[in-house]
């Protein structure tokens, strides 16, 4: 159990309070420019360089070049921020998820009540 | 006298908005869902005609950043764009808003002490639109309301508990109803149901807590506002929490309500709910 769960008590589950929006601020800014066009454009011409101007620190660029995403919410990133990285990197929400579950992408849409409604 | 018309309940998910947008009414994954919402779509049309509707949501990292995160805020603009949260902005006509009443809301609101964000200008995203085509037909440039977004912080905790959400509904049936113009208002609830979006316990639902929510809300919503968020979030899962918005739409009915559709689809990662109600004339009248 990571601290943020100790303090909620819900397993598997990261609740999004002050302290982990604190730790992941600088990914979570990040995240938040990306809904402009012209950034998506830039961080796709270098990724390096775009997080190290919003400030990550070593742990979050690395858990950003892994494509991450249960390290990167573990490290304060915020779902709905990070899914404006997924957008610009073309990962959707189910892969995502399987990810986080550790899980293959077709095994998890095996779990769905209606794979179909895409 | 302006008066509450009717309130809704219904969820917000990006995946309803893509379907919308590519037309998917008649796939067969998607058709129950739209069919779902239909008959609720022709009595706003047919009986309910709505002159402004007051939609309760939240933004999801796209309007409003972490930097100065408000825990209410109200749209007091004539107009409001439609965001773009990452894939390009939706198809859909930008909204009129209605200043004179917004900021009679705002007036009322805040003397009755909720102290709000007041915003002039407010870009929506999937938490606000999903709904919107399901309810009310549009066209290329317009749409037969206006609307009052009503945003609520339920992505950084703390937020606000489901007893002021519900409190903040009553509040905004009293300000309605010191409108002096004869608007018609329809009182939206945006957001759950069950759902889990973070962490190993990603794709979370919970259809029989979900069910019942859509029943207890009618009944015994004072039940329901006394949860405490880690309640809510153990049953219906992290970002299920959200679900206190509806409380505010439930607290701007009157006590006794009536149904008039139910509806209730999971067909992925969120257990989709649609409830329309009205308040019940005739329990008023007994009482």
């Amino acid at each position: 159990m990571s601290d943020n769960q100790d303090r909620w008590g819900i397993p598997g589950t990261y609740v999004f309070d002050l302290r982990l929006s604190r730790r992941g601020y600088a990914i979570n800014k990040m995240c938040h420019s990306l809904r402009l066009a012209e950034n998506r454009d830039l961080y796709l011409a270098d990724e390096e360089a775009y997080m190290t101007r919003f400030g990550l620190d070593d742990e979050q660029k690395q858990a950003v070049r892994e494509r991450d995403w249960l390290r990167l919410t573990q490290l304060g990133g915020n779902l709905f921020f990070f899914l404006k990285l997924g957008a610009t990197l073309g990962h959707g929400l189910y892969p995502i998820g399987a990810q986080m579950r550790g899980e293959s992408l077709e095994d998890f849409m095996k779990t769905r009540n209606v794979p179909g409604a895409t | 006298m302006a008066k509450i018309v009717a309130g809704i309940g219904s969820s917000h998910v990006p995946s309803i908005g893509r379907a919308y947008d590519q037309q998917k009414q008649t796939d067969p994954a998607w058709q129950p869902l739209f069919d779902g919402y239909e008959p609720v779509k022709r009595w706003l049309a047919e009986e309910v005609k709505a002159d402004v509707v007051i939609l309760v949501y939240n933004d999801h990292g796209t309007e409003f950043f972490l930097d100065r995160y408000p825990t209410f805020a109200l749209g007091v603009a004539d107009q409001y764009r439609v965001a773009d949260e990452g894939y390009g902005r939706r198809p859909l006509p930008d909204f009129p808003g209605d200043a004179d009443f917004s900021e009679h809301l705002a007036n009322a609101l805040v003397a009755d002490e909720f102290d709000l964000t007041l915003c002039q200008e407010m870009e929506l995203d999937h938490g606000f639109l999903t709904a919107m085509p399901l309810l009310w037909a549009h066209d290329e440039d317009q749409w037969p309301v206006k609307v009052v977004p009503l945003l609520t912080n339920v992505i950084q905790h703390p937020i606000p508990s489901g007893r002021r959400c519900y409190k903040l509904g009553q509040a905004i049936r009293r300000a309605v109803e010191s409108y002096p113009e004869d608007l018609r208002v329809v009182v939206v609830g945006t957001g759950g149901l069950s759902h889990q979006l973070n962490g190993e316990r990603f794709g979370w639902i919970n259809e029989a807590w979900d069910r019942e929510w859509l029943q207890r809300i009618q009944d015994e919503p004072e039940a329901l506002a006394d949860l405490s968020h880690k309640e809510v979030m153990t049953a219906a899962g992290a970002e299920g929490g959200e679900m206190i918005m509806w409380l505010t739409m439930r607290g701007a009915m009157a006590p006794q309500v009536r149904e008039v559709h139910q509806f209730y689809y999971a067909p992925m990662t969120t257990g989709i709910g649609l409830l329309a109600l009205e308040d019940d004339a005739g329990a008023q009248d007994a009482g």
